[in-house]
């Protein structure tokens, strides 16, 4: 079926994302890192549901904790929370403005941040760099471009494979 | 969508929905806990992380495509300048090696007086690090040595200024070290001024190592040298690991507590210096004398 996207698409989007999370930046921007991964993770939900979302992401994010030596299982967690909230609110997300997707968007990753604090906090880290409370507005802000990029990714694809 | 007289749909669509999640959390649970104490096998992690060396190495080729360049496309006179600079340098350590080669003598002399057999020699292998940004949280690096070059879990890593940290992870073609200032490492240390005996851990900030419980009565002052003890077995002896900054007492109040600077230059430097436990490849440390 010509209407579901590319796999190359999918697996090549979600590398990306992970290449995002380890890739070295100044000091500065370090905390402020926006979590591509999330994002896109969040655009797969969107648009191609299927029952092998939640697990998908929950691989994705154990991926992603051993690429930056997170604790194992936590971005895993935290990413097959996110896949489920979208999943859960997919009807309604799917059908608002730009703006207001990105607020909701901005919201979801807030939570990821929140639960990223309590994991970490039972695990007994210490503080985060306080940068970190900005990373989500930055999702936010990047979300749409993320959306409009993969979008049309998509569509070329599905063009080109319908036969006219 | 409801049929009438189906029994209570929403309920069990509900619960059959977070199924997969919960299986996620579970799963994510056991995985944490596992990690978190240490109980994980390593070849699990060390399978991980040969699947995603690949992304490691992409993530780490601008740097090193710019470093590439930096060498290979530099104008004739940095060149020029540099290679004045480091044979100045060279010229200096030449002049400094010199003088301790006298030292160690003198100190081989007095060591055969004493019958004494402990030597400062070791090996120690050149390693790279891989230009990638691990979790901030946690300080850590990933080197581009493994398994394969004979790389060991508890090697420790040493660069010019001292002690750096420990190889805490190994793949065939990688290995992830902690270093010092990880709030999860701790080394046995001793000051050099007074021989004092403690323990320093790291606190997560790349420019501070803590030196906790330390008796009221000890002999320690801001601007002690603290260097490894080599208790445990674990480090080699004699390496610098910081500087004591400032001493106050804890929130007990019958101890001290120390905050003292690394010694290793920690967020610098793109090598690295392992110290082996195999044959020798080069050696560090005063200069073999001629018996």
């Amino acid at each position: 079926m010509s209407r579901a996207a590319p796999l190359w698409l999918r697996l090549g989007s979600i590398a990306f994302g992970l290449l995002v999370l380890v890739l070295p930046l100044p000091d500065v921007l370090d905390a402020l890192r926006p979590h591509l991964l999330a994002l896109v993770l969040v655009y797969w939900a969107l648009e191609a549901p299927g029952n092998a979302g939640i697990a998908a992401a929950w691989l994705a994010g154990l991926l992603a904790d051993v690429l930056a030596g997170t604790l194992l299982g936590e971005q895993a967690l935290r990413m097959a929370v996110l896949v489920f909230l979208v999943q859960r609110f997919r009807a309604q997300l799917r059908f608002f403005p730009a703006w207001q997707q990105a607020a909701a968007v901005g919201l979801m990753l807030l939570n990821d941040l929140v639960l990223m604090l309590l994991l970490r906090g039972i695990a007994g880290a210490g503080l985060p760099p306080p940068g970190v409370l900005l990373a989500p507005l930055l999702g936010t802000l990047l979300w749409p471009w993320v959306f409009l990029l993969l979008d049309a990714l998509r569509l070329r694809h599905r063009e080109r494979s319908t036969p006219r | 969508m409801i049929q009438p007289g189906a029994p209570a749909p929403k309920l069990s669509e509900a619960a059959a929905g977070s199924l997969p999640l919960l299986a996620c959390i579970a799963l994510s649970a056991v995985l944490m806990v596992a990690d978190h104490r240490g109980e994980l096998s390593p070849r699990i992690r060390a399978t991980l992380s040969s699947a995603v060396e690949p992304l490691w190495r992409l993530a780490a080729l601008p740097s090193t495509l710019w470093r590439w360049g930096d060498t290979h496309l530099a104008r004739q006179q940095a060149l020029v300048e540099e290679t004045v600079a480091l044979r100045r340098e060279l010229q200096l350590r030449d002049a400094q090696l010199a003088r301790l080669e006298a030292v160690a003598q003198e100190n081989a002399r007095l060591r055969e007086l004493l019958g004494g057999k402990a030597g400062y020699r070791l090996s120690v292998r050149m390693a790279g690090i891989v230009d990638v940004d691990l979790d901030p949280w946690r300080q850590r690096v990933r080197l581009d040595l493994g398994g394969a070059d004979g790389v060991e879990v508890g090697q420790a890593m040493i660069d010019a200024g001292g002690m750096l940290g420990q190889v805490v992870e190994v793949s065939p073609w990688g290995a992830t070290a902690l270093l010092v200032t990880d709030a999860s490492h701790a080394v046995p240390v001793q000051v050099v001024r007074t021989g004092l005996r403690l323990v320093a851990q790291g606190t997560g900030h790349s420019d501070a190592l803590r030196v906790p419980n330390i008796p009221r009565s000890a002999d320690i002052r801001e601007g002690d040298l603290l260097v490894t003890s080599g208790i445990g077995g674990r480090f080699p002896a004699g390496f610098a690991v910081g500087r004591v900054l400032a001493i106050a007492v804890d929130e007990s109040g019958l101890f001290l507590e120390a905050t003292a600077a690394p010694a290793a230059r920690i967020d610098r430097g793109r090598e690295v210096l392992l110290v082996m436990h195999g044959a020798p490849e080069a050696a560090v440390g005063p200069p073999e004398v001629a018996p």
